[in-house]
Parts: C-alpha cells; sequence; structure tokens
C-alpha cells in the first residue's frame, strides 16, 4: 500500500513529522516498507541570483557569471542560453551529489576560467525533462532551501511516498484514510470528517442491475450503481495524476483515475462502464462455462461453471470485483457512464481471483474484504468527483440487495490487557482507543465497525488496545520455571540418538550436510523412489520435483559438485527424514555416510589407498554402537538396488535392518556423475531397539586372573565360505571357555589356489581361551582345539592347512 | 698391588667393546683370573698379613668390578647414541593424515538453541515435513480462501486421481507441531520445533527449503511480558552478550493474538554485526499469544489456558551469529564452505560451558 504524505494529510490533520509518522506506523503495525523522501537528493541545493553574465573570453556559449549566494559572491561558468543578470537560480555548490548527471561536483576550470559550481536545470535535479536552460524562479531569496521553495510552490514534487506492508487482517488500511484513523488513535493528530452529501438523481438510470442466480446469499450480497450521463473524459487535473504517479500508476484517463483514486484513499474499488456499449441491463450471475471475456489487461479469460461474472443482455462484460471487460471499458469518447459500487464476497473472489491467477488492486482487496457498509456512500462520493471533474447528470441510483449484516459485539475485560499482554492500560484509555477507531461501546460491549472483518474476539480488542498503546513499551517479565531445581533432561530418547549419530559421523571424519529434501525424479528413482504420491505438484525447479526416498542421492549429487570443483575424496554425510509415501508420517530418520575416492591424500607413508567396503562397514559399527545397538547383529546381504551387489550388506536384529553398507553399484555412480570408488553406509535410527530398562548402572566386571592362552588355526576352505560362519563355528566349540575369535588373516586368489587347490582359500583366526577356574594344562587346551576344528570342519566343510 | 689396580683400570678404560672387557674380567676377576688366584693365596699367610692384603684385595675387586661396569654403561650408551643418530628422521615430514569431519551450522546451532530452551524447560517435539492442510493452515486459523493462505508459497504434494482431499502440503512453517504437540500432551506445555520447513522461493536470500525453530509455552498465566522476558533471555544467551534490547512492533500472524514482530538493538559499523548495541533495530523473529481459535483447534481449552508462540529462522540466526554470508550455500554442500563454517564434533553447546569456543 503506497500513499503521500500529503495524501494523508487529506485525511488527518497533524503537525507530527515525517519520521514520527512513519515510527508511528511501523510500531501500529503498519510495516513502512520504504520511504521515498522526494526531497531528499534536491536537499543540498540553495537559491542564488547572477549578478553579471558577460561572454566568456574563449567559448562562444559559456558564459561567467557572478552570483549572489549564502556564502558570498561566487564565480560561475554556465552554458545556459538564459543565464543572464537578475534572475533566482537554483545553485549546486562543489561537493553537492548532482542527481540527473550523476556527479559530485568539484571546483572546475573551464577553458581557463574557475567555476565554483553550477545552475541548474529541471532535468539535472530530476524534476522533469525540461533541460532547455536553468531554472529561473519566480520568488524566492538567496540562501533560501531549494526544497523550502519547492514545498511552498511545487509541493507534488517533494512530496513523500510511504509504502507500507499491511497484513492481511487490515482491508480497511489499504486506503489511506484507513490509514488516517490508526495514526489518529494513536493520537498523532485528529481524523478529518468526511462529508458525504448524496447526489441527486435527475433521471432513471437506463440501465438495471440484476443479482441471479442465487449469489444474492453468496457471491454478491450488494450492487449498486448509476449512469451519469454527458461526461467529457478527458485527461484527469494535475492534483490526481500526481496522487497516482507518486505512488507508480499511470494515469488513464479521468473516470479511470477516480475509480483508481478511491480504492487507494478509502479501499472502495469502483468500475465504470461506458453506457454506450452495455446492451440493456447489467446482471450479475454464475457463469455457464465456457464464456470468453476480453479483461482490461489485454488478457482473454475462459471462465468456468460457476464463476461470478457481469453480462448485459448478450454477453460478459466484467470479471466481477477481479477485472472489468475491454470491450465495455470507458475511453476518451464515453460520454454516459455507468459508475459501479458493489460488495462481493471475499471467498467468492479469491476463488475466481486464484483460478483465473488475475492479480489486480480490486481482486486484493475485495478477498481481503472492504467495508460492505460504505458501498453506497462510495458511490455518492464518486458520483460528486465524477461530476466535478467530467461534468454531466447522475441518474437516481439503481440496486440489488441490501448492506450485508455484519454487527457484532463482544465483551471489553479491561483486566484482559493485563493478563494476556502484561501492560497496565486504564479502563478509560482503552475504551477511548476502540471509539477511536470506529468501535461502539454500550456497557462492556464493543461493536466493531464495519470496516474491521479481522475483529471476531475479546483478544482481538485486547490487540487493537494494546497495539494502539505500542507494544514497545512492553516489559518482560521473568517467567517462571516449570518446575523449580535442576531442569530435567528434555530431549527424547531417539533426539539423543539423532544427535550421537551425527556427532560420531563428524568424529569419524566425515563432513555434515544439509541437502535439499526433494530431488530429481529419476534421482529419486534410481533410490526406490520417484512414486506419484512423493510428487510436489508444483515443484520450483525440474531438480526438486520429488520428496527424496534415501538421503544416498543428495549426498552423491554433492559429490559430483564437489569433484566437478576438484574435490575427488570426500567423507560426507546427513542426518535426516526419508521420505517413502506422500502421506504426513510416512517419513523416517536416516543417517547416511558417503565416501569417496581415496582414504587419505597422497603422502610419503602411503596412506593413499582407494575407501572399500570394509571402511563403510567399520563406520557403521562405530555409529551402531554409539547410539547403544546390541553388539551382536547378522550381517545380511539383502541389500538395496543401489548397491554392488557382491560387495555390500546389511546389519539386521531379525527382520530389522538397522544399516546397510557397501559400494555404490557402478551403473548409480555412472548416472550420477561420480567418480569412484565411492562406498555408503545408511543407518536406519528407528529401526534400532532402545534398551527395555534404562539404568545407569553398569553389570559387574567380570574378570580372571587365571593366564589366557591365545592359539592361530588356518583353515582352507571353498572361497565362497563366509568368515562369520566360521568364526561362529569356532565360537560355538566351548562356549565358557573361549572368550574371543578374531579373523586376522585371509589368503584367497590365484596364488592360493595354486597351493590349496582350485576354488579354495585359507582363513585364519586366533582364538582366546579364558579359564576360569583353574589353569589350562596341555591336554586341555588340545582338547578344545581338536572340538574347533571339528565344529569348523562341520560348518564350513574346511580343514586345518598344513 | 697397585701395578695390578693400575694395569687393569687402564686396560679397561681403553676396551673397545664389550668384548674386550669380558676378557678383562676373565683374566682379573674369573676363577682362575688374577685377583681370583691372589685371593686364594691369603690362606697361606699369617693371620695379621692376611688381614691387610685380604682387605686390599677386597678394594682392588671391587674397584675393577665397578670400572668394568661404569665402561660397561659407557659402551652401551655409546653404541645406543650411534644407532639413534642413525636412527634420525625427518619429522618436517606431515604426520599420518586424519580425516577431520565437521557439524552442519544447521545442526549446530539446533543445538545451541535446544540447550537454551531446555534450561528454561522447554523440551523438543516433532511433526512431519509433509503435512495436511488442516495442521498447516485450517488448525492455525488460516481458513482456505483467506490470502493469507496464498501468502505462504506453499509447496503440494500431488493427488492421485480419485482422491478428492485437499492436497497435503509441505509444511510452511513449523506452527503445525504447535498444534501436534498440544494435542498429544495438553496444557499445561513448553516446547520448542525445530526443523525443515519450505516455500516456493528462490532467489538472493530466499532457498525453497530452510529451518524453523517455534516455540510455545501454555499455561494459566503466561502473558506476552514472559514471552518477551523468555526472548529476551534467549537472544542474550543465543548472542553471548551481556545485554539485549528487544523492541516488539504490532503484527499480524492468524494464529497469535496480539501478534508481535521482534526487532533486537544491533550495529552494523565497520559491516561487522554487534548484538546489544548501536543505534540499529533488526527484525530476529514474530511472535504472540496464541489465538484462542488455535487453543481450541487443538482441545485445549481457551477459557482456562493461555501462552505465547514465537518463530524464527534457524539459518537466519546462524548467519547473524557466526557472519555467513549466503544462505544458498547452506545448502551446497560445498566442501570448502562445510570446512570452513563447519563445527568439530567435540564442540557440543551446553549452557555450562558455553554455546560456542
Amino acid at each position: 500500500m503506497k500513499f503521500t504524505l500529503s495524501w494523508l494529510k487529506d485525511h488527518l490533520d497533524t503537525g507530527a513529522t515525517l519520521d514520527e509518522i512513519t515510527y508511528a506506523l511501523t510500531d501500529l503495525g503498519l510495516e513502512v516498507e520504504e520511504v521515498v523522501d522526494r526531497a531528499a537528493r534536491l536537499k543540498p541545493f540553495t537559491l542564488a541570483k547572477v549578478l553579471h553574465a558577460e561572454q566568456h573570453p574563449d567559448a562562444d556559449k559559456l558564459r561567467v557569471c557572478r552570483v549572489m549566494t549564502d556564502e558570498g559572491e561566487k564565480q560561475i561558468v554556465c552554458g545556459a542560453p538564459n543565464a543572464r543578470a537578475g534572475i533566482i537560480v537554483v545553485l549546486c555548490k562543489p561537493g553537492d551529489y548532482v542527481p540527473g548527471i550523476d556527479v559530485t561536483l568539484g571546483v572546475g576550470k573551464i577553458r581557463g576560467v574557475e567555476s565554483h559550481g553550477m545552475m541548474a536545470s529541471e532535468r539535472e535535479l530530476e524534476l522533469s525533462d525540461e533541460h532547455n536552460g536553468i531554472i529561473e524562479l519566480p520568488s524566492g531569496e538567496v540562501g533560501d532551501k531549494f526544497t523550502d521553495w519547492l514545498a511552498a510552490n511545487r509541493p507534488e514534487t517533494v512530496d513523500p511516498m510511504i509504502h507500507v506492508k499491511i497484513t492481511p487482517n487490515r482491508p480497511d488500511a489499504l486506503g489511506v484514510r484507513g490509514i488516517a484513523r490508526d495514526l489518529a488513535a494513536r493520537g498523532l493528530g485528529t481524523l478529518k470528517p468526511l462529508d458525504i452529501q448524496p447526489v441527486k438523481g435527475v433521471f432513471d438510470s437506463p440501465v438495471g442491475v440484476r443479482i441471479e442466480g442465487g449469489l444474492k446469499d453468496k457471491g454478491c450480497p450488494l450492487f449498486a450503481g448509476r449512469v451519469i450521463r454527458g461526461v467529457k473524459n478527458g485527461p484527469s487535473p494535475a492534483w490526481l495524476q500526481a496522487r497516482l504517479t507518486a505512488i507508480g500508476l499511470r494515469p488513464i484517463s479521468t473516470l479511470v483515475d477516480i475509480t483508481n483514486f478511491f480504492t487507494y484513499a478509502l479501499n472502495r474499488p469502483l468500475h465504470v462502464f461506458d453506457v454506450a456499449k452495455v446492451k440493456g441491463d447489467l446482471r450479475i450471475h454464475p457463469a455457464k462455462g465456457g464464456e470468453e471475456l476480453l479483461a482490461l489487461d489485454g488478457k482473454t479469460y475462459t471462465l468456468r461453471e460457476g464463476m461470478m461474472v457481469i453480462s448485459d443482455d448478450q454477453e460478459p462484460e466484467s470479471l466481477a470485483g477481479i477485472m472489468g471487460g475491454e470491450l465495455s471499458g470507458c475511453t476518451e469518447e464515453t460520454t454516459d457512464v455507468f459508475l459501479e459500487s458493489a460488495y462481493w464476497d471475499p471467498i467468492t473472489i479469491a476463488a475466481t481471483g486464484r483460478a483465473l491467477k488475475i492479480n489486480s488492486d480490486a481482486r486484493y482487496r475485495f478477498e481481503r474484504g472492504v467495508d460492505p457498509a460504505f458501498t453506497l456512500p462510495g458511490l455518492e462520493l464518486a458520483t460528486r468527483l465524477v461530476i466535478d471533474l467530467c461534468g454531466g447528470e447522475p441518474s437516481h441510483v439503481v440496486m440489488d440487495g441490501a448492506v450485508p449484516d455484519t454487527s457484532r459485539a463482544y465483551r471489553l475485560d479491561p483486566a484482559r490487557v493485563i493478563s494476556l499482554v502484561g501492560m497496565d492500560i486504564p479502563e478509560a484509555e482503552q475504551r477511548a482507543t476502540l471509539e477511536a477507531l470506529g468501535f461502539t461501546l454500550k456497557g462492556d460491549m464493543a461493536a466493531p465497525p464495519s470496516w474491521r472483518p479481522d475483529i471476531l474476539g475479546e483478544a482481538d480488542l485486547v490487540e487493537e488496545v494494546a497495539r494502539i498503546a505500542s507494544l514497545t513499551k512492553l516489559e518482560g517479565k521473568p517467567m517462571r520455571r516449570a518446575r523449580p531445581g535442576v531442569p530435567k533432561p528434555i530431549l527424547t530418547p531417539m533426539q539423543v540418538r539423532e544427535k550421537t549419530a551425527r556427532r560420531t559421523l563428524a568424529a569419524l571424519g566425515y563432513n555434515e550436510c544439509v541437502t535439499y529434501s526433494f530431488i530429481d525424479g529419476a534421482s529419486a528413482a534410481l533410490f526406490g523412489g520417484g512414486a506419484e504420491a512423493t510428487r510436489l505438484e508444483n515443484p520450483i525447479s525440474s531438480e526438486m520435483t520429488h520428496m527424496r526416498p534415501d538421503l544416498l542421492p543428495g549426498l552423491l549429487q554433492a559429490a559430483a559438485r564437489n569433484q566437478a570443483r576438484g574435490f575427488m575424496d570426500l567423507a560426507l554425510f546427513e542426518v535426516g527424514q526419508a521420505f517413502s509415501g506422500g502421506e504426513p508420517g510416512e517419513q523416517a530418520l536416516q543417517a547416511t555416510a558417503l565416501l569417496v575416492g581415496a582414504s587419505a591424500a597422497r603422502d610419503p607413508h602411503g596412506s593413499r589407498r582407494p575407501v572399500d567396503v570394509y571402511d563403510a562397514k567399520a563406520d557403521a559399527e562405530a555409529v551402531l554402537a554409539a547410539i547403544g545397538a546390541p553388539l551382536k547383529v547378522q550381517i545380511g546381504r539383502k541389500v538395496a538396488g543401489w548397491f554392488h551387489p557382491g560387495r555390500s550388506g546389511a546389519m539386521s536384529l531379525g527382520p530389522n535392518v538397522m544399516a546397510s553398507f557397501g559400494e555404490v553399484h557402478p551403473k548409480v555412480l555412472k548416472a550420477m556423475d561420480v567418480k569412484g570408488p565411492a562406498v555408503a553406509l545408511t543407518i536406519h535410527l528407528a529401526a534400532v531397539p532402545f534398551p527395555k530398562v534404562k539404568t545407569a548402572t553398569r553389570p559387574a566386571l567380570d574378570i580372571s586372573d587365571l593366564q589366557a592362552v591365545e592359539r592361530d588355526f588356518a583353515f582352507v576352505v571353498d572361497k565362497g565360505v563366509e568368515a562369520l560362519t566360521l568364526v561362529n563355528a569356532a565360537q560355538g566349540a566351548d562356549k565358557a571357555l573361549i572368550e574371543r575369535v578374531a579373523v586376522f588373516d585371509q589368503f584367497a586368489g590365484e596364488k592360493a589356489e595354486a597351493q590349496m587347490g582350485a576354488g579354495k582359500k585359507s582363513l585364519a583366526i586366533t582364538v582366546r581361551l579364558q579359564p576360569r577356574d583353574k589353569t589350562l594344562t596341555e591336554a586341555e587346551i588340545e582338547a578344545v582345539s581338536a572340538k574347533i576344528v571339528e565344529k569348523v570342519a562341520k560348518a564350513t566343510g574346511g580343514h586345518l592347512r598344513t | 698391588m697397585d701395578d695390578l689396580s693400575g694395569k687393569y683400570l687402564s686396560a679397561i678404560s681403553l676396551a673397545a667393546d664389550e668384548a674386550a672387557l669380558e676378557e678383562l674380567r676373565v683374566a682379573a676377576l674369573g676363577k682362575k683370573g688374577e685377583i681370583s688366584l691372589k685371593m686364594r693365596e691369603l690362606g697361606q699367610m699369617a693371620p695379621e698379613e692376611r688381614q691387610a692384603a685380604g682387605a686390599a684385595l677386597n678394594r682392588l675387586k671391587d674397584e675393577i668390578d665397578a670400572a668394568l661396569r661404569a665402561k660397561k654403561a659407557a659402551l652401551g650408551d655409546a653404541a645406543l647414541d650411534e644407532r639413534l643418530k642413525a636412527e634420525w628422521l625427518d619429522v618436517t615430514l606431515p604426520g599420518r593424515p586424519r580425516r577431520q569431519g565437521t557439524i552442519h551450522p544447521v545442526s549446530q546451532v539446533t543445538e545451541e538453541v535446544t540447550a537454551i530452551f531446555a534450561d528454561m524447560g522447554f523440551a523438543v517435539a516433532e511433526g512431519p515435513q509433509i503435512e495436511s492442510d488442516w495442521y498447516n493452515f485450517d488448525a492455525l486459523n488460516i481458513p482456505p480462501e483467506h490470502p493469507a493462505r496464498q501468502e505462504h508459497d506453499t509447496f503440494f504434494m500431488a493427488r492421485a486421481e480419485g482422491d478428492n482431499r485437499p492436497p497435503h502440503v509441505l509444511r510452511t512453517h513449523t506452527s503445525p507441531v504447535q498444534i501436534r504437540a498440544m494435542t498429544d500432551q495438553g496444557a499445561p506445555i513448553r516446547v520448542i520445533a525445530p526443523g525443515r520447513v519450505y516455500r516456493m522461493d528462490m532467489d538472493q536470500t530466499h532457498t525453497p527449503m530452510f529451518h524453523q525453530v517455534e516455540g510455545l509455552a501454555i499455561d494459566r498465566d503466561i502473558s506476552m511480558a514472559n514471552l518477551k522476558w523468555v526472548l529476551e533471555e534467549f537472544c542474550r544467551a543465543y548472542f553471548e552478550v551481556d545485554q539485549v534490547e528487544l523492541r516488539f512492533r504490532a503484527s499480524h500472524f492468524p494464529f497469535t493474538e496480539p501478534s508481535a514482530e521482534v526487532d533486537i538493538r544491533c550495529s552494523w559499523e565497520g559491516g561487522q554485526l554487534k548484538i546489544g548495541e548501536g543505534d540499529k533495530w533488526m527484525e530476529i523473529l514474530g511472535s504472540g499469544m496464541v489465538h484462542p481459535k488455535v487453543l481450541a483447534a487443538a482441545g485445549v481449552d481457551p477459557t482456562e489456558w493461555q501462552g505465547f508462540a514465537f518463530g524464527m529462522g534457524i539459518d537466519r540466526i546462524a548467519m547473524l551469529k557466526y557472519g555467513i554470508p549466503d544462505l544458498r550455500a547452506f545448502f551446497e554442500s560445498d566442501l570448502r564452505w562445510l570446512r570452513h563454517y563447519g563445527f568439530s564434533a567435540l564442540d557440543m553447546p551446553t549452557v555450562a560451558g558455553g554455546l560456542s569456543r
């Protein structure tokens, strides 16, 4: 919402400065976005008088002038033809910035003659396009500020423009008068009365109006208008044009400018039809569907069934309350005009405007709610202005429907302001505030004015009182703790787990990323997503069309971007939600990490090696351990298709997959333009069970002082045998005695097969025996060893390597 | 006897290695060594003579033994010195590399905010990012055709044909978590709800996804003055300054009444933000007293309970505190950015230890 200071003063009698007004506006909730102080750029300039002008010795077109300024007599070289003795001019001194030529002046020497400043033209000061000579003022004294002269003689050129952001609850502030009312209530002046004198009609309107199809109940409660015949529709007067141009509107013609003026001055959108182009009466009715209308914006709209439209006897003429039709619009030739003032239902206007994607000043206001009670007074005021500016004579008013009853009242409880806001405002002041805003008070009941559709309860009264009193005065008051003493921990176990997983991955050397929750459909499809249910109806780009089914694609895209910048070795992770569907709650928390390239930069110690699946596995185990997963898990090979089928695994508890790890499938890498190797791990944080009993107490430490014995075994097994099978078999040989079994070597490949036979490999384990009662004898050790060999043989078909 | 002593001591001092020393030890102190033989001769001496000679011999033996040991140690040290000299390494070579991980500023700041509000008794509530329009709008007093709804630049989920429910949305704010938390827990309640939110907006200063934290406190007597105090305490703790000054400005949010935008006093002198001083005001969050309709929508009786809610941008306060210039870079995962603006895994914000290092 834009307006100028002088426009505001049409409605507000005030001595407040611009700064006081803008501060109050923002404080009142009418946030000032911008003040264009159109005088600011002209502030440095003062009036001066040319005392003497003579020909420049070395230039035909230049004159050397002696000029009387507020700092005494100066010499200025000037090229304007009208530079002559005796005229009052506008002086720009060295050091001043001249906006029209974008130059900060210095003391210059022009063809050998010093010049201390310049005398400006209108164009040089951005006042107009006039540049035939320097400004000659008809009045003023040497040393006067030019802005003061303009304010007194040409106020429209320096009238500050104020742009305020109006929140959707305040349609009344979409008119200058509503803004003035708020300021008056704050005490920044008084609201000037609005004198509404009905204009007597002198004939019957040849155009009738009818609201059809039940729209009176919902859509158009009231439609009124009248014909004014014999008007002359030329350019509007300068004051009106200046108002409109100051807020960025283009003057069109007097009739159209009047409607725009009412829209902004009083939040009363109007429409004017050229009577010569209307056939018969105007009907407000629901569209059948399929009708077409060329609107004032030059576009043709096809109406859907049920949309509210104004038609004459033949065809649609206006998108009711949104935009008029081009064909029945007023032009310079218009002599008879039908002036429309209607009250449209906000919801109906919003729905139609949204469906047709039209953003007009009328829609903007009607969908927020204009003052229904002002429909007819607005029509009278506009009639008056049309007659004043265009001449002509008015018909009687024609109308259908009635002003809808919006009367209501809420109890004003003066104590609520203290209990809800915490500000102590005397009851008398509260009542005075509401009355200044147009509320009617009867006892303790307050009835809001017809222009405030947002007031819908007692809390709204409190808000109005506090807002006008100024929330700036609100002082903080300590809020007592919900319970005394040391605060209890507040994070849920899952929230603690999320944090632990994140910090563990960072501690393992991964850089945390936050990537977008939506990715492109093709990438989503690669990771089991891309279903219709996860598609966005209105994505902002083709890269962001589907909710991510997994965190890995986002990380791979991040890796590709970093590789494009020359960073080939990456360790990235993200903790966040992945989406399995499009319903609320179809999301699950993942911690996903990605290793790309080599384990380290090249160094003299040979640390660099390609990352592999065991890196991912170790990190997955570290995260699982950190978040308290059980130590014993099953390692399965059933993993998602974006992993390398032979180099990936899943860590599960029964059917519950807690984590996946492995090499990323080469096809996926190729599709996502990542140079491998790349390995990844995903922890499904919710799939890891929480301990059933939460206790800080540790189990007692169970250790033995007896000497432990370590024995190594190397087995020859088929190369498809998994190490875990072998380890579990060994472990099972004597659960009490065997404390630990660990693989410490694997010998596989061509050389191994050459030694041990085709399809064979060797796995070496170390077994730690921990006696509990007495030291082990050699015979006992031998017995356990034999059992281990037997168990392993049974489980794997392997035998000891000799 | 002195000859003997002189002979061996000088020989020991000249011995070149441990083998030579051993030879000398055997020659002097061995079973058949010179001194051992002399010891044997003692038996044939007269008692007085034996006493004097014995003592002298013992002294000689100890002297040589000590010399042998000292020389052995000296030889050992020399050999070790020699070895260590040979084992010289260039310690200006780099150490074995270790990856340095980082925590994203959004996570770090979320934890900072959580730590502060936890101290004031606020729990952390969560909610889905794909929301029904009821939770995102209707329950928050934003009816379907209300212009406020259009101002949200909402992302809508696709609807299958024949499914005539209003489309779900990507939550445009964290406020729907207010409804969920109150529905679950009732009143009194104190929660914050940090998380991702989405708006269809992408330019210099906007990204289609960003992070907000919602705050909600409902009790029988919580007022807007309490809200101001809580926010003052938060800002003082978060920005780690002794003094902050907040200014409440009337505004409008459909879900609060009265509503206020909150500005903080600051200075931008020299391009550096300083909170709590200067003469500029910067908008940092929106807040207000929870609208009675919102309480009712969440099943909380508005005649019995009241309280405040606020919402602020996590990314934004992270930018302000840590001097991060560009919002878009938060989500680009540029390694250089992650390393520069990220935090160490062990930088855990706590009220006791401070929020930042």
